[in-house]
């Protein structure tokens, strides 16, 4: 089962949501994963500490003209719709940040100058996470993805995070905050979406959006309401009048903050919270179960 | 004129309740909500639109069945699997699609169009502290980062020819394509971040890039007092770096209650929060020597 | 020689504009004939990424041979280079008023990119 968590706002405790479901599940006797595909600000580590026993770079394929072979014809400039590659003159510029890596160029060029070239985008880390107590596992499964500072492309590494995703009993995926192409791609071969949000105007305005984005790509989503309590009831009235279920609420907690804000594990810490979060995961389970019968 | 964008690396920090509070302080700018995946500070700001303009953001293909010769080309050469075939009938899923146009190109019966996927809108607006730009992007959008480049330069034309003296623009969270948008050519970038492990993982994030790009970087904690080890890490943080520190802002309840009042905190309330968010102002306005 | 200017509006009296890959017009203006003529950039401007790029070889497939404009960024500039286009710093002004300072010798060759890229 493939579960994502996603917000349309960041911010609103979605990372806490994942990394506690993650663990709850692992004590709960399943095998679990924490997959983290907010490549751009991966948190999920910061709890959960895995011991990373694999890295592996990103790379994107960028063309490398062969100047021999090419005479200048344009072909590849024309291709390009990332505007990666221009023709000058009898110079052909190749901008590799810009670059797509769809390949159209090596495609196109008629003498065959171009071959493909790995650059560096990003880096993925796997390993375990050994922060919970569950005897006789060996630890949270743990992915996640880093996009490199001064990289403006997301979606190559998110791609690639979401390949190494073994097929396990409980696999939970951290998704980017937002409702770009690269939450799309993070959510879109999810089991089931689960929006974590806030009760209030900006929690809402951005769930709206998020659950919009979810639908548009038939996946079931449930909501999570985290800091419940606060804020107003704009959020539970949406949910009711769109038929979507809230599956857990999440009371506004100082001692919650505290735990977070040292970089720990809530489950292990808070018997109220770890309660939720067991709860949250029986029926994130039944509904995926009902959904595939 | 300057331009102040306010980021945060990780969501939720407080950034746009900070960003509406100083809008109300500076009394009149121009302000630019480059947050557009989730755009939220128009809800306190109340602008009256002016102006709408629709956006495309890109290329998507579209594939004409009636066309279709079923040769399988596109599905070969698709690297982002937006293709897929089914009992000889191919299909082209846009939301995979990155419009890359290598199916168009290589269709040998012109089947594949590649056409404008129009995705938002952007908006210049009134609001009681001068114009303001912003846009909302659709559902699953792509390329933020042309339509936030979009927004800025709006926001520079107006105060430009408006004589307007700052920009303050609500930046986008991350490190990736929005962000750098964001930021680019700006004057000066506030980081608001909190005093959490992750906030401060992020707001090294953020500062490395900001350092990239050779701008500025004050910082501001809100929430300081949650944790107050965490604070001083951050603190020490912004001093090895040899960064601005701008203030500090207390948690306050206040700052969700102006919300759903769709009001910024210091007008709606005279709280700690509030009394905070003056001080960090005063302090950036002197700061960076912006004419308010 | 064709010079390209950088201009706000398809006329020699629109201020120039002061950056490259996303101005809407160019004023080309002929050494020889003495002569303007306004060249459209809007379909480069609107490029998700890489304007300066293509604006570039806009200038270039129009046989320009040095631009006058506020800022180029890197990639613009190489593309630039590769298009044998001088580049001049142009300060600020009427189109008509940057030739003239052209013309005389005032305005200054730039031997790099000055910004960033992504600059709006």
């Amino acid at each position: 089962m493939k579960i994502a968590i996603a917000s349309g706002k960041g911010g609103t405790g979605k990372t806490t949501v994942a990394v506690n479901l993650a663990a709850i599940a692992q004590l709960n006797g399943k095998r679990s994963v924490y997959v983290d595909c907010d490549v751009e600000e991966p948190n999920g580590h910061i709890f959960l500490k895995p011991e990373i026993d694999s890295q592996q770079t990103v790379t994107n394929p960028v063309p490398v003209i062969d100047d021999e072979k090419c005479d200048s014809c344009g072909e590849c400039g024309k291709i390009c719709h990332f505007n990666a590659i221009a023709v000058i003159l009898d110079s052909v510029l190749v901008f590799p940040e810009l670059c797509h890596g769809c390949g159209g160029c090596f495609h196109a060029c008629p003498k065959g100058a171009i071959t493909e070239s790995p650059r560096e985008v990003g880096k993925i880390e796997a390993g375990r996470s050994y922060q919970v107590e569950a005897s006789g596992k060996e630890g949270i499964g743990f992915i996640h993805g880093i996009l490199n500072l001064n990289e403006a492309m997301a979606v190559p590494v998110i791609r690639a995070v979401r390949k190494m995703i073994p097929e396990s009993e409980w696999v939970v995926i951290d998704a980017p905050p937002g409702t770009s192409c690269s939450m799309v791609a993070t959510v879109r071969d999810a089991d089931y979406v689960l929006l974590v949000t806030e009760p209030t105007p900006f929690g809402l305005h951005d769930l709206e959006l998020a659950y919009r984005t979810v639908r548009d790509l038939d996946i079931t989503a449930g909501v999570v309401v985290n800091r419940a309590g606060t804020g107003d009831s704009g959020v539970g009235e949406f949910c009711a009048r769109e038929g979507i279920e809230i599956l857990a609420e999440i009371p506004e907690s100082r001692e919650i903050a505290e735990i977070y804000s040292r970089g720990s594990v809530i489950i292990n810490e808070d018997e109220g919270f770890a309660s939720i979060m067991a709860e949250l995961m029986k029926k994130v389970e039944k509904r995926i179960m009902a959904e595939q019968r | 004129m300057k331009e102040l964008v306010i980021i945060s690396g990780k969501g939720g920090t407080g950034k746009t309740s900070i960003a509406a509070s100083f809008a109300h302080l500076a009394g009149n700018l121009v302000t630019a909500d480059c947050d557009v995946d989730a755009a939220n500070l128009h809800l306190v700001m109340s602008p009256v639109v002016r102006r709408a303009t629709g956006f495309s953001g890109g290329k998507t293909a579209v594939l004409d069945q009636g066309m279709c010769s079923g040769c399988g080309k596109c599905l070969e050469l698709c690297r982002y699997d937006a293709v897929s075939e089914e009992d000889g009938i191919y299909k082209i899923d846009k939301t995979a699609c990155e419009g890359c146009g290598v199916c168009a190109y290589f269709c040998p019966v012109k089947a594949i169009d590649m056409v404008d996927d129009e995705n938002g809108e952007w908006y210049v607006s009134d609001t009681a502290y001068g114009p303001m730009v912003h846009a909302r992007l659709n559902a699953g959008g792509e390329n933020s980062g042309k339509l936030v480049t979009l927004v800025r330069g709006q926001a520079r034309r107006i105060a430009k020819d408006g004589d307007f003296k700052v920009i303050l623009v609500d930046g986008s969270p991350g490190i990736g394509c929005p962000v750098i948008a964001s930021i680019t050519g700006a004057d000066a970038i506030l980081a608001v971040t909190e005093p959490s492990m992750s906030g401060l993982h992020d707001l090294k994030r953020v500062v490395g890039l900001a350092g990239h790009f050779g701008i500025r970087v004050l910082v501001a904690v809100n929430k300081f007092d949650i944790n107050p080890d965490m604070t001083d890490k951050v603190l020490e943080f912004v001093k090895n770096e040899q960064l601005e520190m701008a203030g500090r802002v207390h948690y306050d309840i206040d700052v969700t209650l102006a919300q759903v009042e769709g009001k910024s905190v210091v007008e709606f309330s005279d709280g700690r929060a509030a009394s905070d968010i003056r001080e960090l102002w005063r302090n950036t306005a002197e700061s960076l020597e912006l004419e308010v | 020689m064709k010079i390209a200017i950088t201009a706000v509006g398809p006329s020699e009296e629109d201020e120039m504009d002061q950056r490259f890959g996303r101005t809407k017009y160019f004023m080309i203006y002929d050494t020889e004939a003495g002569e303007y003529q306004s060249l459209s950039n809007s379909s480069a401007a609107a490029e998700s990424q890489g304007a300066g790029i293509r604006t570039g070889e806009l200038l270039s497939n129009n046989g320009v041979g040095a631009l006058i404009t506020g800022h180029v960024g890197p990639k613009a500039f190489s593309t630039l280079i590769a298009a044998k286009i001088k580049v001049f710093s142009g300060g600020k002004g009427k189109v008509s008023e940057i030739v003239s300072r052209y013309l005389a010798g005032e305005l200054k060759e730039t031997k790099g990119p000055d910004v960033n890229s992504h600059w709006t």
